[in-house]
């Protein structure tokens, strides 16, 4: 039996796993998936909210200002990478540049430092390929990006590190409280038991609440599309761009990420839970808001499109409490933008202001924070490539060549914590497959070292889990 | 190890092996391939059907086959060739950095380089195709590779989009195996592939093409199950209502190749927009001096024939170019007239002897045409052609003769009936 369950490994349950692994208690992370983080931390923008478009006391507004603060030390600690390249909110009429005003009045309440509204040349020179017709834009100097995914699988890493159990293909289909614990139940008959659990289920939490029997808890789903643009790009804008907040929505915004590629979107259309798919009508969306707000953007050189589901709550707020029906458990629901922003912030409160009430919280002394930077290999120093290379010989072998990743990288994703399993989990922890070609070149490779590290057929090496396999057979 | 070489080859498929045997051939006496698989021939190690050869050594080779005739030819020379070595960048002064396993990074320094890096497919990513992202998707060379090297067949229903000659080489590949095809599917009015090719693949085993049409959504979760396919209009936009259904496990990408020139980048050599490899003279010199560039990373061929015929060229050049200094440039520009896409070379150097080999691709398929190589007003060549399309390279020869009248720039058009 484990002190706490975490139901769900995304950026939530990856952050709350890590901060418990700070204490002695033992803990579980339950993940539906075959890999961590294949929720809506893996498909989103990945910006570091400075925190001036939430409204004032809220938990979102709480929680992503803290957030913001701590990022920077967070993702040294962690090895992960972060910039704080800065936004700016476009406004395109006089009408918009007063909404700045109010979004700069509304970040002060929040607590926000380092807002300025600049003028059209002042923008034009920070972003010189920023649209022509734009009339200023408030700058959030505080600002930054964050790999999600990097960010969640460096959590769960690292609370595996010191500890934490991740079970995957596991589907909470049953909770049962018993006195003084609880039994979890897969949806393929398996059983955990633990004393404490905290829900962060994501687009599922909704119905984990009702399995505890909090159906007031509501949680729908939005989908957001991106288009991605290749590296080759990356420098056509540094900051992040908003445009001002309208009625029918925030827009997209238009970003470099911290792996110098560019991304733009997400689209915001409620959908089905599970629906993620990319649509000729999000896509063009998309196109035509980029055009306005960026002088040609490099849209030739686009890599890929997605689609993320980000989970709401009812509330139109976080929803971070204790069950009210069931003690001992605590639910962290529709945690949408800024909850990758207020991850942290939202792990440290949880653990120490909601887990302490259920448990006594005793400091783990040997819990290690750091963690080793993952693919970093194409960053280092010919020098420190060179010894590397002669310790092992596999990081002198390029697999993906448009990323640059090494066998060496590779072999170590499938090797550490949490383990990569499939190719897509390969590729969220290496790059190997994200770069122009798409993995056309590298996926035959990446499944060979798949198969031969964990001693299985080619044809039972998956895509994404079960059910992905990508090969049928053997030839005739 | 050896760091100085005359010549060094960057790939070790066609264009590199051909290129390689003839600079050295020329005189050149330290001459290098850096390949980064474990063996040389290239992309022509997957494509075991036959075909190959028919116009360089008039017989019908398969693709190793192909690439075992030079290298066969190297082995008699005394080329190096390492291994498992990738290129991570270059500079203009000529110095390389490379990996492998065995010297870890390390730097070489050349007189001349020959580009030799083929190509690459373009992605399902690159074409804002909606709908999911399972598995199953491949783009054609890596379904070939699956199947012809690693043994293995993705799926048993197929659909395939674009008429590319690989798409068309692995529909019959993937029936030969006993999966069913159910169509190849090209957005434009014709197909993008060799004639030969679509008698020879599609319609010799039932397969239906459809012209015209794409698919506008991929379904499935986990694995593919379907696509919806569309007919599109003049600008390729799909017409409503059009939707057509296909179960599927297995969607196969055969849409375009793309020079691979990131290395081309890193030198700051200049490229086309047009060819998306290195704008060259007629000897393959980029505009980096001592940089050639020849095969797929220059332009994308039809046939391996074509690029070894290129490489031999572009080796032969630079073979002559460590020898002696270059004797001052006369160039002028060749410039895409009506009807043309793209022409290679982009640039003639008058100052350089013998006849110039234009190569050029059309826009469109024209019937009854007519294609003119004009200098201004005056007419250089005037040829006429039954049929042109955009799948099959076209060549013209201009003279020493002719070459010598150009002032300034010349022109290649194609004129006809749609």
């Amino acid at each position: 039996m484990f002190d706490v369950l975490v139901i769900g490994g995304g950026v939530i349950g990856g952050t709350i796993l890590r901060e418990l692994t700070k204490y002695k208690l033992s803990i579980c992370l339950l993940e539906k998936e075959n890999d961590v983080c294949m929720g809506q931390s893996k498909a989103n923008s990945g910006i570091v909210h400075a925190g001036f478009d939430a409204v004032p006391n809220t938990l979102k507004a709480k929680f992503n200002v803290i957030g913001n603060k701590m990022m920077k030390g967070y993702t040294k600690e962690l090895g992960v990478k972060y910039k704080n390249n800065g936004a700016l909110v476009v406004a395109f009429s006089q009408e918009e540049l007063a909404v700045l005003e109010k979004l700069k009045a509304r970040g002060k309440a929040n607590g926000v430092n380092g807002l300025e509204i600049i003028s059209a040349s002042k923008l034009k020179r920070l972003e010189p390929n920023v649209s022509n017709q734009a009339v200023g834009a408030l700058y959030a100097k505080t600002s930054g990006i964050v790999c999600p995914y990097e960010l969640t699988i460096a959590s769960i890493g690292n609370a595996m590190d010191n500890g934490a159990t991740l079970i995957t293909d596991f589907e909470v289909a049953d909770i049962v409280k018993r006195e003084n614990k609880f039994i979890v139940k897969s949806a393929f008959g398996k059983e955990i038991e633990g004393k404490i659990i905290i829900n962060c289920a994501g687009l599922g939490s909704g119905k984990i609440a009702s399995l505890v029997g909090d159906s007031d808890i509501e949680v729908k789903a939005r989908k957001g599309e991106y288009i991605l643009i290749d590296r080759e790009s990356g420098g056509f804008i540094s900051h992040t761009l908003f445009f001002v907040p309208t009625k029918a929505g925030k827009g997209i915004l238009a970003t470099q990420t911290v792996d110098s590629n560019l991304l733009f979107g997400p689209t915001a259309e409620e959908t089905e839970k599970e629906d993620i798919d990319t649509s000729a009508k999000g896509m063009s969306f998309v196109i035509e808001k980029v055009n306005t707000i960026l002088e040609k953007p490099p849209l030739f050189n686009t890599i890929t499109s997605f689609a993320g589901a980000r989970a709401f709550s009812n509330r139109n707020d976080f929803i971070i409490e204790e069950s009210k029906n069931t003690k001992g458990v605590i639910h962290c629901a529709g945690i949408e933008s800024p909850g990758l922003t207020s991850a942290p912030a939202i792990a440290k409160f949880v653990v120490e202001e909601l887990v302490s009430k259920q448990t006594e919280l005793v400091k783990n002394k040997k819990f290690n924070g750091k963690r080793e930077s993952e693919s970093c290999f194409k960053n280092l120093s010919i020098k420190k490539k060179n010894k590397i290379i002669k310790k092992d010989s596999s990081y002198g072998k390029i697999v993906c060549r448009c990323e640059q990743i090494t066998e060496g990288e590779i072999l170590h994703a499938i090797r550490t914590n949490p383990p990569a399993k499939n190719i897509d989990a390969i590729k969220r922890r290496t790059r190997s497959g994200m770069g122009r070609c798409q993995g056309g070149f590298c996926q035959p490779y990446i499944a060979d070292l798949i198969a031969k590290e964990q001693n299985i057929a080619l044809t039972e090496v998956t895509k994404k889990g079960k059910g992905s396999e990508i090969l049928l057979k053997v030839t005739k | 190890m050896k760091k100085k070489y005359d010549i060094i080859v960057i790939g070790g498929g066609p264009a590199g092996l051909a290129a390689a045997i003839s600079a050295y051939d020329k005189g050149a006496k330290s001459v290098l391939i850096l390949e980064r698989e474990d063996c040389l021939g290239g992309i022509l190690n997957q494509c075991i059907h036959n075909g190959f050869g028919l116009n360089r050594f008039k017989e019908s080779l398969s693709g190793p086959e192909y690439a075992f005739r030079f290298i066969d030819e190297l082995k008699t020379r005394n080329i190096e060739v390492m291994l498992q070595t990738t290129v991570l960048s270059m500079r203009e002064d000529k110095t390389i950095t490379a990996i492998n396993s065995k010297e870890g990074v390390f730097s070489l320094k050349a007189k001349a380089i020959i580009l030799a890096m083929g190509c690459r497919e373009r992605s399902r990513g690159a074409l804002n195709i909606a709908g999911s992202r399972p598995a199953g998707i491949y783009s054609a060379g890596t379904a070939q590779k699956f199947v012809n090297v690693k043994g293995f067949l993705p799926g048993k229903k197929v659909v395939i989009l674009g008429s590319g000659d690989i798409g068309l080489i692995m529909a019959r590949r993937m029936t030969l195996e006993g999966a069913k095809v159910q169509a190849v599917l090209e957005i434009m009015p014709y197909s993008s592939g060799l004639k030969r090719n679509i008698v020879q693949c599609l319609d010799d085993f039932d397969i239906p093409l459809y012209l015209s049409h794409t698919i506008t959504k991929i379904e499935g979760d986990k694995h593919v199950t379907g696509v919806v396919v569309s007919k599109v209009d003049q600008n390729r936009q799909p017409i409503p209502n059009t939707e057509i259904h296909f179960d599927c496990d297995t969607v196969l990408f055969s849409v375009g190749l793309i020079p691979e020139n990131e290395l081309s980048k890193s030198a700051n050599i200049p490229l086309s927009p047009n060819t998306r490899g290195a704008i060259v003279y007629q000897t393959r010199e980029t505009l980096v001096n001592g940089f050639f560039a020849c095969g797929n990373v220059l332009q994308v061929h039809d046939l391996v024939d074509f690029v070894s015929e290129e490489a031999f060229l572009a080796g032969a050049y630079a073979g002559e170019y460590i020898k002696k200094a270059n004797k001052g440039r006369d160039a002028v520009d060749v410039k895409n007239g009506k009807n043309v896409a793209y022409v290679v070379p982009q640039k003639i150097d008058k100052n350089i002897d013998g006849n110039v080999k234009l190569f050029f691709r059309p826009t469109k398929m024209l019937k009854d045409c007519t294609i003119t190589v004009k200098c201004g007003d005056e007419i250089l060549v005037k040829k006429n052609k039954k049929i042109v399309a955009p799948g099959e390279m076209e060549t013209l020869i201009l003279t020493k003769e002719k070459t010598d009248k150009i002032v300034y720039e010349i022109e290649v058009l194609v004129e006809g009936d749609i």
